[in-house]
Parts: C-alpha cells; sequence; structure tokens
C-alpha cells in the first residue's frame, strides 16, 4: 500500500521536472534554430523569476494554510542584496568571472531574504489568517518605503547598473533547485508536520508536532526562494525601482499561486509562466490586467468550491472522460 | 503517575481554576466530571502546557512539566485526545495515524493494525480523507491516532460529546480495552454516568474547585451527584 502511494507522488515530482526540462529544451531548440522572436526571449528569465516565486509562496499558502501578502517583498530583499553585491563585486574584483559572481550574488540575495523571512514571521508567530495577511502586507509596504528613501539603494529614481547577467539557463536551473527543495520537502515527514498544521494547529501539537519550528521553517524557506528570484529580476534588466515590489506585486504571485490550485507544485508552475505570458499577449488590454486577474480570482474560487460546477466540469471535460476511461478499463480487467 | 497540586489558573481577570489538586496513579482511569464553565478543559489546557497556572506544580512521572512546552509532552508518554475531534480533515486516515506516530516513527505498519484491530471501521475507510468521516469515526481515528504513540498516560477531552448513545458506549468499551492494555486514563466528561461507571476514582469540579472526590461507585451512589449529573434521586 505505502509503495504505490510513495510511487504516485515521485511520479507526480518527476512529471513537473519533465514539464520544466521540455520547456527549456523546445525553447533551446528554438532559439538555436532561429525560431524564437527576440520579443518572446525576453519573456524567458521574467517566466522563471514567476515560477520560482510562486512555488516558494505556494509553500506558505498551500502547505502551511497561512496567507502571506509580502512575497514581493521578500523578492525585493534579494533583488536589492544581489543587484549591489554583484555592482560592488564588478568594480573591486573585476577578475571574478560572471560564473562565479552571480550565483554569489543569487545566494547572498536568498540568505538576506531568508533572514528578513524569519524576522517577519517571528513578529507574526502568533498571528494567523487575516491577521497574518495585514502584517506581511504591512510589512511589504513599510520596506518599500524604506527602499525608496535610501540612498545606497538609488532611492526613488531607482538602483541603476546592475549587470544583465541572468539568463534562461541560469533561470531553469534556479526553477529546479526550487522544485527539487520544494517537492521533497513536501514529501517528507516535516512536510507532513506542515500540512497537520495547516489542518488542524492544536491536533498537531498533540501528537507532537512543533508548531513554532515548522512555521519559521517554511517562512525562512519561502523567502529564501523569492530572494533568489529577485536577484534574477534584477540582473535581468538594468533599472530596479522600489516601486515594482508593491502589494500589486505580491498580489500577482498571489494569483499565480490561486490560478494554479493551491497546494499544487506543478499548477504554480504553469500558472506563473502563463502569467508572465498573458500580459504580452493582452498587451491591448493592458489598462485592464488587474480587472482580468480578479474575475480570474473569482472565477476559480467559484469553480473550485461549488460542487455543482465541480460536476458540470468533470461531465464536460476531456481530462475526466480519459480519467474515466482507464478506471473503466481497470474494472473490467479486475472483473476478468 | 500525573500529580497535578495546588494549580490556580486565570483567564485575564477571571479566576478560572481555584487550587485544583488531583493525583493519576499507575494503572487507573480517573475520571474529571463537571458540568459546562466549571474548569474541565482548563485544567487540560493547564496540564498540556497551553495555559500556565500561576501556583502550585503539575508533575508527569516524576517530572515538573509546569512548564513544558504541549508539544514536547508526546515523547515523555502522555498523549491528548482534545476536545471536540481534532483531526487532520484533509488527509487520509491512514496518514492521520501515521502522523499520531509523528515523535517515533518506527514500527509503524504494527502499530496501525494494531489500531485498526480496534476500530475495523477505521481499516474499512483507510484511504479515505478523514473530513469525510462521521463524527462517531473521527472521535475513533483521534483516539486511534493518540494511541500510535504508545502513551503511558492518555488524555481524553470529552470523547462522548456530539455522539449518539450507542456510539458512546462503543467509545467506552475501547476506554475500556486501552486501559486492560495498561494504559493509564485521565478521562474528562459531561457525562457523569458514563465516566463513573468505567472510573476507578473520581472527582468532582464545580466553578473552578473540586467538590467531591472518591470512586466511581461512591460518587454514582451520592446523593448530590444523582441531583446534579444523573437527574433525579
Amino acid at each position: 500500500m505505502k509503495k504505490t502511494k510513495l510511487r504516485k507522488s515521485t511520479v507526480n515530482n518527476l512529471i513537473t521536472y519533465a514539464i520544466v526540462a521540455l520547456f527549456y529544451i523546445v525553447v533551446t531548440v528554438m532559439i538555436q534554430t532561429g525560431n524564437a522572436s527576440r520579443h518572446m526571449q525576453s519573456l524567458l528569465v521574467p517566466i522563471c523569476v514567476n515560477v520560482v516565486l510562486a512555488v516558494s509562496l505556494n509553500l506558505v499558502i498551500g502547505f502551511l494554510g497561512e496567507l502571506s501578502l509580502g512575497h514581493a517583498a521578500f523578492m525585493s530583499v534579494g533583488a536589492y542584496t544581489g543587484g549591489l553585491l554583484s555592482i560592488y563585486l564588478k568594480n573591486a574584483f573585476p577578475q571574478i568571472p560572471v560564473a562565479v559572481r552571480f550565483p554569489i550574488s543569487i545566494l547572498a540575495g536568498g540568505i538576506l531574504a531568508a533572514i528578513f523571512g524569519a524576522l517577519v514571521c517571528v513578529v507574526v508567530l502568533r498571528l494567523k489568517g487575516d491577521y497574518l495577511a495585514i502584517v506581511t502586507l504591512a510589512f511589504g509596504e513599510i520596506l518599500r518605503s524604506i527602499v525608496i528613501n535610501l540612498e545606497f539603494t538609488g532611492g526613488a529614481s531607482g538602483l541603476k547598473g546592475v549587470p544583465q547577467n541572468a539568463s534562461f539557463t541560469y533561470g531553469i536551473i534556479l526553477v529546479f533547485i526550487t522544485l527539487f527543495v520544494i517537492q521533497n520537502l513536501a514529501k517528507s515527514k516535516h512536510g507532513r508536520a506542515i500540512q497537520a498544521l495547516r489542518d488542524n494547529t492544536i491536533a498537531a501539537t498533540s501528537v507532537g508536532v512543533n508548531a513554532t519550528r515548522y512555521k519559521l521553517l517554511v517562512f525562512t524557506i519561502a523567502a529564501f526562494f523569492a530572494g533568489m528570484a529577485g536577484v534574477l529580476y534584477s540582473h535581468n534588466y538594468s533599472i530596479l525601482t522600489a516601486g515594482t515590489f508593491d502589494y500589486n506585486y505580491s498580489i500577482e504571485i498571489l494569483v499565480m499561486v490561486v490560478l494554479g490550485g493551491i497546494g499544487s507544485v506543478r499548477g504554480s508552475v504553469i500558472a506563473g509562466a502563463l502569467i508572465a505570458i498573458l500580459p504580452e499577449m493582452l498587451r491591448s488590454l493592458q489598462d485592464y490586467r488587474m480587472l482580468i486577474y480578479a474575475i480570474v480570482l473569482i472565477v476559480m474560487m467559484l469553480f473550485t468550491s461549488n460542487e455543482q460546477l465541480k460536476l458540470m466540469v468533470a461531465k464536460y471535460s476531456p481530462v475526466a472522460a480519459v480519467k474515466k476511461a482507464f478506471a473503466a478499463k481497470k474494472v473490467r480487467k479486475e472483473e476478468n | 503517575m500525573l500529580k497535578v497540586e495546588n494549580i490556580n489558573v486565570y483567564y485575564g481577570q477571571i479566576h478560572a481554576i481555584k487550587d485544583v489538586s488531583f493525583e493519576v496513579k499507575p494503572g487507573e482511569i480517573v475520571s474529571l466530571i463537571g458540568a459546562n464553565g466549571a474548569g474541565k478543559s482548563t485544567i487540560l489546557k493547564t496540564i498540556s502546557g497551553l495555559l500556565r497556572s500561576k501556583t502550585g506544580h503539575i508533575t508527569f512521572k516524576g517530572e515538573d512539566i509546569s512548564k513544558t512546552e504541549a508539544y514536547k509532552l508526546v515523547p515523555k508518554g502522555l498523549a491528548h485526545v482534545p476536545e471536540g475531534r481534532r483531526i487532520f480533515l484533509q488527509m487520509t486516515v491512514k496518514e492521520n495515524l501515521e502522523m499520531g506516530a509523528y515523535t517515533k516513527g518506527e514500527n509503524m505498519e504494527a502499530d496501525i493494525e494494531s489500531v485498526y484491530s480496534h476500530f475495523p471501521r477505521l481499516k474499512e475507510r483507510q484511504n479515505q480523507i478523514a473530513g469525510t468521516l462521521s463524527g462517531g469515526e473521527q472521535q475513533m481515528l483521534a483516539m486511534g491516532r493518540a494511541m500510535m504513540s504508545h502513551p503511558d498516560l492518555l488524555i481524553l477531552d470529552e470523547p462522548s460529546m456530539g455522539l449518539a448513545p450507542i456510539l458512546v458506549q462503543g467509545i467506552f468499551d475501547i476506554i475500556k480495552e486501552f486501559h486492560k492494555m495498561g494504559t493509564t486514563i485521565l478521562l474528562v466528561e459531561q457525562n457523569a454516568e458514563m465516566a463513573l461507571s468505567i472510573a476507578d476514582r473520581a472527582y468532582v469540579l464545580e466553578s473552578g474547585r473540586i467538590v467531591l472526590t472518591g470512586t466511581g461507585a461512591q460518587l454514582k451512589a451520592s446523593d448530590a451527584i444523582k441531583k446534579a449529573y444523573l437527574g433525579g434521586a
């Protein structure tokens, strides 16, 4: 019994890796053969950034069950740390190659964001639900105001001169690392404990789960990856402004998680990529972007909470039909 | 095994538990009964570390646990089945039981089988999501989960709450089975009749004070108890 279940989750994880790998191969081939437009290539790093953000926020929302609205803030900590470090290293040690300097910046951005994540978590340790969401939201706004008013971050006019080291390959490597860590964490004994906390904190404590430790762990890991995504982001554009990382961005990451399905890592990967591509495809509707997000969120909530709608979707969905056919076949086999 | 000495617990200004002392000896079933608001759950929360007493001590197997955090009690051999069937609703029945062995993590399969032998219903539904179980099944699952950690002392908080009489009888039969296996039991109940019928000793709680104590049979025969809890003299 246990073996088949383990295998199922492993297969699930492998499918996610395969999707990412396939995407990488297809895009690389397209670039090599000259079939990828410049415009399309410019979207590749943002796609990776979004995927890492969505998957890491899903750890907080889907597995721990807490609503964090400050994910963009952790990203900005990483973006500025990595950006400033790269500028410094580039000027002070020009002999260091990019292949060494950039990973150092990514790691440094992740670590500082993780420290912020842990600090925020200590503050919200006793809070749950709406209250926690509001504190994380406030944290993001406070951080943004601070960054705008600091000298060394470039203030309101933004940080200029971050070397544009980000590439699709770095992005995909980061996506793989994120998936590897978060999928394995979710599958492990610790992942089970985190989900137990989500389902019922008192019951989890009564079986011996240390709620404080796991809450800290989740916030730290989620912030770590958000920070690394931030470094990737800052090395993709030549200018970094604090205004980018406002609550709208946090909400956008939330939209990715909800759209992909709360608790579904693969869903976050797909939705993250989709949200990166959509605004470009719907350029003519740019003014209505936030409106469309809101409608998408409401529709998703209706579809996932309304039993009648779910049944209707199941009835007409091709995926369900295929699954049903397989199940019927299996039953027939067992009968024989 | 468990010794509670002179605890006083406050909710802000409200003095909820007044100088309560009681003891659970190894191998006993001890019941704590009382009406709504008498302080039963408050005492349990204090034992399990969710609330703190301003005075006195709580010792478990000779060790002071007055300041021990709740999650550290399970490895010490104290399992708590919280009030209101708190199970992991989105996990399967089997995953719930596996969580019960969270602090141990070995010989899980054998323990799960042993739980299934007490609750055949759970075996039938082992791959079902726990949230879809009936109230009685959820209570069974919560109790089975607690037994996964092989506790020396099992604390049950109102196991009969919200269950049909026939299910209550089943739950109490299981409590007796656990007791026979050598588990010491502290039972907190509103259902005084049932609680007294299986208890070696019992304490009666009223407005945060222990007002009566004796063997289960003595208390069941006492006029005061009959009037207050069992309906009619």
